[in-house]
């Protein structure tokens, strides 16, 4: 079972860095949507370091929107999904094989990218390790939730719009919880640990119940 | 060991397919499926599969439901439809090596190698195969079968896009499966040429629900 999960991991991986325009889609984006604020709206210290935690973890969600659409899309297309589904290994592990991949490709950059954030926005030190640290917490959550509305749009027409307005509301306590503790960190008591906890139980329960949840709706878009 | 169906019936959208579908395969045995365009192949290969759920009747594998052993089933059993689940970006040699470890099995490298070569792919193990012709990647999924030691064979028209030494090579290796013990369904237009008595046909059309 191990094997599997490391060979669909491997693959997914090779597959991403023989193309990796995918992964610089979602980083760029990022990096862009960060950057455009401060154009925008001014560079006023204060109000910078006001909504740099809010703007970075927006930005964060609409990038993983991003590559959630090609997440099974490739492999449903070429008929790879229908033998993952005929695989004598739970489909539940396989998928999140492929969350995994996911994350390491579009979540991941995100969380290494962060410091650029911290210095449009004129952040503390100490505040981009915490905002890193939310991410790193965070963007699993993210792809793990959006895996379940990649899978239960496969297949459909325009699917991507679908998929935004499904997971979009489901992204909220990451939002929340996220960017409270970069705002903590930033401009009040600097006391982040009821935000980590949350975010981690979120990040548990999500690990628990997206991969199993996304291998259901796999199964109904593929019937 | 054998796969015995029952009483099947299959809708698809609104419309019956087919209905009071029930045939017996043993080991050694070859089932044609025939039947016009539309006539449920492909739901009924689905189907016995375990992808797509029948309306009534019962899928048996070694005398229990499908649906109680589906480990054990998919354990047993080779599916290739009219995808061939290879990635443009991965060369044959990982596209193979890949698939048929999903499946269950494992093969070396020299294994896989000599596979290709079999499939007359020799010399193009490590182009990507998107650089391939679509006979060629055909072939690429078609060596899966050289491979592959499940006892049962589902293949939706496995003939098509392959030229007349494929077409000769692949009823080679479905005949040898079926000499050794082997199952398989057949969706195709084409003739393997088999001994009589090891062959089934099923067609489709008699089953036909009528509107």
């Amino acid at each position: 079972m191990l094997n599997t999960f490391f060979m669909i991991l491997q693959r997914d991986v090779k597959l991403a860095l023989r193309r990796r325009s995918e992964i610089f889609t979602v980083l760029f984006f990022f990096i862009i949507v960060v950057s455009l604020f401060p154009l925008g709206i001014g560079f006023d210290e204060k109000m910078l370091q006001g909504i740099a935690p809010g703007v970075a973890w927006i930005a964060a969600l609409l990038a993983s929107m991003l590559a959630l659409e090609r997440l099974f899309e490739a492999d449903y297309a070429d008929g790879t999904l229908e033998q993952m589904l005929l695989a004598p290994q739970p489909l539940s592990v396989l998928v999140f094989a492929k969350i995994t991949a996911h994350w390491l490709l579009t979540g991941l950059p995100l969380v290494l990218v962060a410091p650029v954030v911290g210095l449009l926005y004129h952040l503390e030190a100490e505040t981009v390790g915490v905002m890193m640290f939310m991410l790193l917490l965070g963007t699993p959550i993210l792809s793990m939730i959006g895996a379940i509305g990649a899978a239960l749009t496969l297949g459909l027409r325009g699917g991507g719009v679908l998929i935004s307005l499904l997971i979009l509301p489901l992204y909220l306590p990451v939002l929340v919880y996220g960017s409270g503790a970069v705002y903590e960190s930033a401009l009040q008591s600097g006391n982040i640990e009821p935000h980590t906890l949350l975010l981690s139980a979120f990040l548990l329960l999500s690990l628990i119940f997206a991969p199993w949840a996304t291998a259901a709706a796999l199964k109904i878009s593929l019937e | 060991m054998s796969l015995s169906v029952s009483n099947l019936q299959c809708t698809r959208g609104d419309y019956p397919l087919f209905s009071g579908l029930s045939f017996q395969l043993e080991p050694q045995q070859l089932l044609f499926l025939q039947g016009q365009n539309g006539s449920g192949k492909t739901t009924l290969i689905r189907t016995l599969c375990g992808l797509f759920l029948a309306d009534k009747g019962d899928i048996c594998w070694q005398d229990k439901k499908i649906q109680t052993q589906l480990e054990t089933y998919r354990a047993a059993l080779f599916y290739l439809g009219h995808f061939n689940a290879i990635k443009g970006d991965l060369t044959a040699l990982e596209n193979l090596q890949f698939n048929h470890d999903l499946s269950g099995q494992h093969a070396d490298e020299e294994a896989v190698l000599d596979a290709l070569e079999k499939m007359g792919l020799f010399g193009y193990e490590d182009v990507p195969t998107r650089q391939l012709s679509q006979g060629q990647k055909r072939r690429v999924a078609l060596a899966r079968l050289i491979l592959n030691q499940s006892p049962l064979w589902i293949l939706d028209e496995p003939f098509v896009a392959l030229d007349a030494a494929a077409v000769e090579l692949l009823q080679t290796i479905i005949s040898k499966k079926i000499s050794t013990g082997g199952m398989a369904i057949l969706t195709t237009h084409q003739v393997v040429p088999l001994t009589k008595g090891k062959v089934q046909h099923l067609n489709l059309d008699d089953y036909k629900v009528q509107i």
